[in-house]
């Protein structure tokens, strides 16, 4: 039951209107599993984008210290450390050196198990930044993604509460909002975001959604054989919330652990019903105001 | 340290976060220019259509009143917006496309002829040229008027902001009793007491619906009420309340006492402040905890399940 405001929709570019013939939707899928927190997505980003610095502080929280994506971060990696009981699983991450003696793994003894994630603007399906940008910065690119230019963005900041992920934020002193552009300069150039170059475990996957998504199906397939009951998928489902996300992950954990809403809803799916209530209140005001004038006085 | 004490200091471990940390981004908006553009375009948009009525109605001076209130509401409302944008210059930007799906944008739409023509109608009040197209405008903006109480509902309510988009069913009606208490209560300072009688009807009114619709979002809720009635918010918002119920019962001797009219007519005035200020930094409070994120969202995911 898709319509413009939310649902499923195939192709966000053509629903923007572009011809046929346009790229195909360009997306991320994010493997947490096989993430191992070296943040070279986040140097390549900021890099790439000459993205200002934010700041150097020690948060405290494990080995992040970038804290949340913002205006002057596009890529945050996320660490949570777990207490576990369970036997560590093989998740198929790439090793060096001589393999692990086995009788290490008897299994019972606890453990701490290092979750870890690079977070990034989702470029919705139904992206609300876009639809509430009362300027037309935000747009829907031909590859289906979403990106604000800065030469329109008057700095109204809306698109920041509207956002269900809290990614993209105003810039102190440049007023203006930025976020990801999914390197909208490198792709349209054929080559692949600075993230996706730069990872070096492949936890961040470039390409076609739909060759993306097959991927992350087989994957998750495979951690399942394995016995990693744990591993979803985030974002994958075009009949979610926000009619799926361009850029997905898989996790380890509940979306909540790493910072993530667990069932994110584009607002303005909801925004024909709000308009409704708003002409009653001001179909309210003008009758209120008429009988109070043309009553007896 | 009593055990009660103790039990009070262990956190609430219903829902898993990072660290506890916020998922949403809180409004990048600034204080007082938002709520200050939220209460002035209500009083604005109140006040221009009490004056097309009053014009109607033969009453002048009421629409002398109205109309004088309206443009300098709506003046104060663009001022407020543009001195909040991070790029003030590009403010003509809002105008650069009208989108439906953006509320700021309609919003822009609705609040740039208002103002235009509630200026107009003053003007040509104050100064007695043109007197026609002054009464045309001043129709103009009667017309509009309902809307600009309104549309801001819609804009808060539209965003991810749990304590706005949840309420988006009732905000409407919160905005507009507040708005028709405002446009009442700056009639009641002003108006001649023999004058106020259909003033103190709209104002009534008006604090009806206002506090109708805050004690349903105040109760109805579930978790994202909180907000609505603790810490900050809470304080004006019941501020906002105490407010409203003295001006509606003071405007009740307003025909008999000027300083009754001018009273009621104050408190009427501080009761939207408080509204618009309250609601606001209810939203902001809402984005602060991820609580107000994650456990709605859990129960909406196991009622689908
Ligand atoms: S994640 Fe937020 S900023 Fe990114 S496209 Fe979606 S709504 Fe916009
Ligand atoms: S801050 Fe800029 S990008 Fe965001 S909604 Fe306003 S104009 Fe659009």
């Amino acid at each position: 039951m898709g319509n413009r405001l939310s649902g499923p929709l195939d192709d966000p570019a053509q629903d923007a209107g572009y011809p046929g013939g346009h790229p195909p939707r360009m997306g991320f899928f994010t493997d947490t599993s096989v993430c191992i927190g070296c943040k070279a997505c986040e140097v390549a980003c900021k890099e790439w984008n000459s993205v200002p610095e934010d700041g150097i502080d020690l948060l405290g929280l494990s080995y992040d210290n970038t804290g949340e994506l913002s205006a002057n971060t596009w890529r945050h990696v996320a660490f949570v450390e777990q207490k576990v009981s369970a036997p560590a699983v093989d998740i198929g991450m790439p090793t060096i050196g001589a393999p692990k003696q086995t009788d290490d793994q008897s299994g019972d003894r606890d453990g701490v198990r290092w979750l870890m994630s690079s977070d990034v603007c989702k470029h919705c399906t139904h992206a609300a930044c876009l639809d509430v940008c009362p300027t037309g910065s935000l747009f829907r690119t031909e590859f289906g993604t979403v990106v604000v230019q800065d030469d329109i963005c008057n700095g109204c900041g809306y698109c920041v509460p509207a956002c269900p992920y809290g990614v993209i934020g105003k810039r102190e002193g440049d007023g203006r909002a930025w976020k990801c552009t999914l390197c909208y300069d490198r792709i349209g150039d054929g080559l692949q975001p600075a993230c996706a170059t730069a990872c070096p475990t492949e936890s961040i996957q470039y390409g076609p959604l739909d060759e993306l998504r097959e991927r992350a199906d087989r994957r998750l397939e495979e951690l399942h054989e394995k016995g990693v009951e744990q591993a979803r998928l985030y974002g994958r489902d075009p009949d979610d919330g926000v009619g799926g996300d361009g850029a997905f992950f898989l996790l380890l954990d509940e979306p909540e652990v790493y910072g993530l809403p667990p069932d994110p809803v584009v607002t303005t799916r909801d925004l024909p019903a709000m308009w409704k209530r708003a002409a009653v209140a001001a179909a309210s005001v003008a009758a209120g105001v008429a009988w109070a004038f043309l009553g007896r006085s | 340290m009593s055990p009660k004490r103790e039990k009070a200091m262990v956190p609430q471990a219903e829902f898993r976060s990072y660290y506890g940390k916020p998922i949403l981004k809180p409004p990048a908006w600034k204080v007082p220019d938002v709520p200050g553009y939220l209460f002035l375009g209500g009083l604005a948009g109140a006040s221009a259509t009490m004056a097309a009525a009053a014009t109607l109605t033969g009453r002048p001076e009421l629409a002398k009143i109205g109309h004088l209130a309206a443009a300098g509401g709506a003046l104060g409302s663009v001022g407020a917006l543009v001195h909040d944008l991070g790029r003030p210059e590009r403010f003509l930007n809002m105008l650069r496309v009208f989108k439906v799906t953006s509320p700021l944008s309609v919003g822009s739409w609705i609040l740039a002829p208002f103002s235009g023509l509630a200026v107009a109608a003053a003007g040509s009040q104050l100064t007695g040229i043109f007197p026609r197209l002054g009464a045309l405008a001043g129709w103009g903006a009667g017309a509009l008027g309902p809307a600009m109480c309104t549309y801001t509902a819609v804009l808060l309510a539209d965003t991810a902001v749990p304590a706005w988009h949840e309420a988006h069913p009732y905000l409407p009606f919160v905005f507009a009793g507040s708005a028709m208490s405002s446009g009442a209560g700056m009639a009641l300072v002003a108006a001649p007491v023999a004058s106020t009688r259909p003033v103190v009807r709209v104002g009534l009114l008006g604090a009806a619906m206002e506090t109708a619709a805050l004690t349903t979002v105040e109760r109805s809720l579930g978790v994202v009420s909180e907000p609505y009635h603790s810490g900050r918010p809470g304080t004006l918002l019941k501020a906002a309340k105490v407010l409203t119920a003295t001006g509606a019962g003071l405007s009740l001797f307003g025909r008999r006492s000027r300083v009754a009219a001018v009273a009621a007519g104050a408190a009427y005035l501080a009761a939207g402040i408080c509204t618009r200020f309250g609601v606001y930094h209810a939203g902001v409070e809402s984005t602060k905890d991820p609580k107000y994120v994650v456990t709605p969202q859990r129960e909406r995911l196991a009622a689908r399940h």
